[in-house]
């Protein structure tokens, strides 16, 4: 199929700035990572940005995006941000949090030092420079840059990220966050491309945070990729909890790969964000596996959310559940695609999704797909959708117990909440997102004909 | 404290209330009875301020206000309380949160200072000492999953948190065994004062051998046909509803 001229144009200024990235900083790199940068650029540049017209992004328009002209931005962007600024992002009084701003890793608003031995929690760029095996053995080894043209992408210009490590029968009661700061430039619109790994060794347990924060309004994009592996009987709980800005851009896959008897979750909190498209894709690549996947969006205005996400049952007697609600006001809108595939000899696989959203204004949209591939015979896979507005019945029925019309709105959209905040198991994470969802609610309550 | 004078409203342009008039004053049991479809459950929706049911005549007064004027939670203000026949379930919300917000929902819209959290357990705990039931449907999501008797049950604790002035019971006993009925009609007689007046609407006399009414009223076709003590009661559960139909039929 010939490509059209636009998708050539949208992607010339992007192999010009893979050029300049891989005779800068870049060029050091070893061989391997150099060659895995250079199919991944000309596999980009082949596919191009997607359009509406294919069926993966078809409620999803990337037009703005690829015709907006992004600059890299660098390390030197880390010195933008001082500590007083993030603070109030910081948890567990700032211990075992990794900082960075604009993609790149910020050792002086960090504290990684206090971590028990063998636990690592810091920059991809780092451990490229100690742990080079470490690195090809895992690096592109679950993410695959062959179907997502933002995967390739990012492969392309992989520089830095977050490199979290658990190692073996570690068992860690404090989480670890990392704290993604975007720093946007007056005028000059950012782009990073951060590729984060996380790996679980066997009978590791852990929880990790990642928080992602916007100092300042403007435009930006952050294209990343997040590749996870939890290995035998480890147990990896994440949470990720997005604060972008109405102007930003954020395109995101996370691909896991999950051994046997192995736990992995993982929490999305979309507080906000111009356009937020993640992919994820979970595979259950060993007997007994248990992956969950929950997530809830609260957007307003114009903001757009849209998860694909893939659960792919590879090896039999795996479970996997999935919760994704989103609440839309004014002219906002979800976008849910949630594909299961049950290979072939995958028997005993339980798989349960649900999607269900909340339309708080007669302007807001959401659109759910479930999608089953299913090819064993002995499985059992449920999935259910709903859309629409606040129940009236439930209304009325909290009215004549005094609540006024918008209390009785936002405590019922709040019980819609708590059924994704009722999944996080850290405390004190779960009473600061649970502050978080009521202060958009009451916010979205203000002028609630604010699109229209 | 309740007045209502020539009631006449309906649904979707079908009129169902066709001019009641009924007076309740504080500290009474009105028991509402009658055979299904004579618009019981309209008369209790229609207090409590649904917005499907239009009034086209008449009026309702309760304690010297306009009550048709308010919208359903300034009733619930107002002190006006009505246990629902068939309660909504709501997901994610806890019933003792669920209990918080609606006290002080009212509290602010009274301008009372609201309760924080630790208080509002122990208001919680003493009140369902003093009805003597347990607290295994305090940390339920409201109503979601609950059996017919808890719904019917979470209603009346409703009731004992909220302390109403005017309690509309909404055919409270149905679907009820014996034992679930005498349990929520001990908890009515706990609740009843000199202050608090009750209207309970239903079909059976059986939940009135529980809760000794001072008046009986007998609703047909939109209208209270027959009025009395309680006495009336036990000559329905005899004589049926056809008895009073045919009565009226002779006075028409």
């Amino acid at each position: 199929m010939s490509k059209t001229p636009d998708s050539g144009t949208a992607v010339h200024p992007y192999l010009t700035a893979f050029q300049a990235f891989s005779e800068n900083g870049a060029g050091k790199a070893p061989r391997w990572l150099k060659e895995r940068r250079q199919s991944a650029i000309d596999r980009f540049v082949e596919m191009g940005f997607p359009t509406t017209r294919q069926e993966a992004w078809r409620f999803t328009d990337v037009k703005r995006l690829a015709t907006t002209d992004f600059t890299l931005a660098g390390p030197a962007e880390s010195e933008l941000v001082s500590l007083e600024e993030i603070r109030t992002h910081l948890l567990s009084d700032g211990r075992n949090t990794a900082v960075f701003v604009n993609g790149s890793f910020a050792p002086s608003l960090s504290s990684v030092d206090q971590l028990r031995e063998g636990v690592t929690i810091g920059s991809l760029r780092g451990a490229l420079a100690d742990q080079p095996d470490v690195m090809e053995r895992h690096l592109g080894r679950y993410a695959q840059d062959d179907t997502n043209p933002f995967t390739a992408l990012n492969s392309a210009f992989i520089d830095d990220g977050a490199f979290v490590y658990i190692p073996k029968d570690a068992d860690l009661e404090e989480p670890l966050q990392v704290l993604f700061v975007a720093a946007p430039q007056d005028g000059t619109p950012l782009v990073w491309h951060p590729r984060n790994v996380i790996i679980a060794d066997q009978g590791a347990r852990a929880s990790v945070i990642e928080t992602h924060v916007a100092l300042g309004r403007g435009t930006y994009w952050v294209n990343a990729v997040t590749e996870v592996l939890v290995a035998e009987n480890a147990k990896l709980d994440t949470y990720r909890i997005q604060h972008d800005g109405v102007d930003a851009y954020r395109t995101a896959t996370t691909h896991s790969r999950q051994a046997q008897s192995s736990s992995f979750s993982s929490v999305t909190f979309v507080f906000g964000g111009g356009l937020t498209r993640h992919d994820v894709i979970a595979v259950l690549d060993g007997e007994g596996a248990e992956c969950t996947l929950d997530g809830l969006s609260i957007l307003r205005g114009r903001q757009h959310v849209d998860f694909h996400t893939t659960l792919e049952h590879a090896k039999p007697h795996c479970t996997s559940w999935e919760y994704f609600n989103g609440v839309f006001d004014d002219r906002a809108r979800g976008v849910f695609n949630g594909r299961i595939v049950v290979q072939p000899g995958a028997q005993r696989t339980d798989s349960k999704q649900t999607n269900n959203n909340l339309l708080r204004s007669p302007h807001a949209r959401a659109d759910s797909q479930p999608q089953l591939e299913i090819y064993a015979d002995d499985v059992k896979c449920t999935h259910g959708a709903t859309l629409g507005p606040i129940d009236d019945r439930q209304l009325y029925y909290l009215q004549t117990r005094g609540l006024d019309r918008d209390a009785a709105r936002n405590l019922l959209t709040y019980g819609f909440c708590a059924e994704i905040l009722n999944a996080v198991g850290l405390e004190e994470l779960r009473a600061r997102v649970d502050r978080q969802v009521r202060e958009h609610l009451n916010q979205a309550m203000v002028t609630p004909d604010r699109a229209t | 404290m309740l007045e209502i004078n020539n009631l006449h409203a309906g649904i979707q342009g079908t009129e169902i209330l066709k001019g009641i008039d009924l007076k309740v004053n504080a500290g009474e049991v009105h028991a509402i009875m009658g055979p299904n479809g004579s618009g019981k459950s309209t008369l209790a929706q229609v207090l409590a301020g649904h917005p499907s049911y239009e009034v086209t005549e008449g009026s309702v007064t309760f304690r010297g206000q306009d009550l048709l004027e308010l919208e359903p939670d300034k009733r619930a203000v107002a002190g006006v309380f009505m246990a629902f026949q068939y309660p909504v379930e709501i997901r994610g919300i806890t019933n003792a949160y669920f209990l918080q917000s609606a006290v002080n929902a009212v509290r602010k819209a009274r301008g009372e200072p609201e309760i924080d959290t630790m208080d509002f357990i122990e208001i919680l705990e003493e009140k369902l000492k003093f009805i003597g039931w347990d607290d295994s449907l305090s940390n339920r999501a409201v109503n979601e999953g609950f059996s017919g008797g808890e719904k019917k049950r979470n209603e009346i604790l409703q009731l004992a948190i909220l302390e109403p002035a005017l309690a509309i019971l909404d055919e409270t006993d149905s679907g009820l065994d014996i034992d679930a009925v005498k349990a929520v009609a001990e908890v009515v007689n706990k609740l009843r004062s000199p202050a608090r007046a009750f209207v309970v609407v239903t079909h059976y006399q059986r939940i009135l051998n529980y809760m000794t009414p001072d008046h009986v009223h007998v609703l047909a076709d939109g209208k209270i046909v027959k009025s009395g003590g309680k006495e009336l009661a036990l000559e329905l559960e005899e004589k049926g509803y056809d008895w009073i139909r045919g009565d009226t039929a002779g006075v028409a």
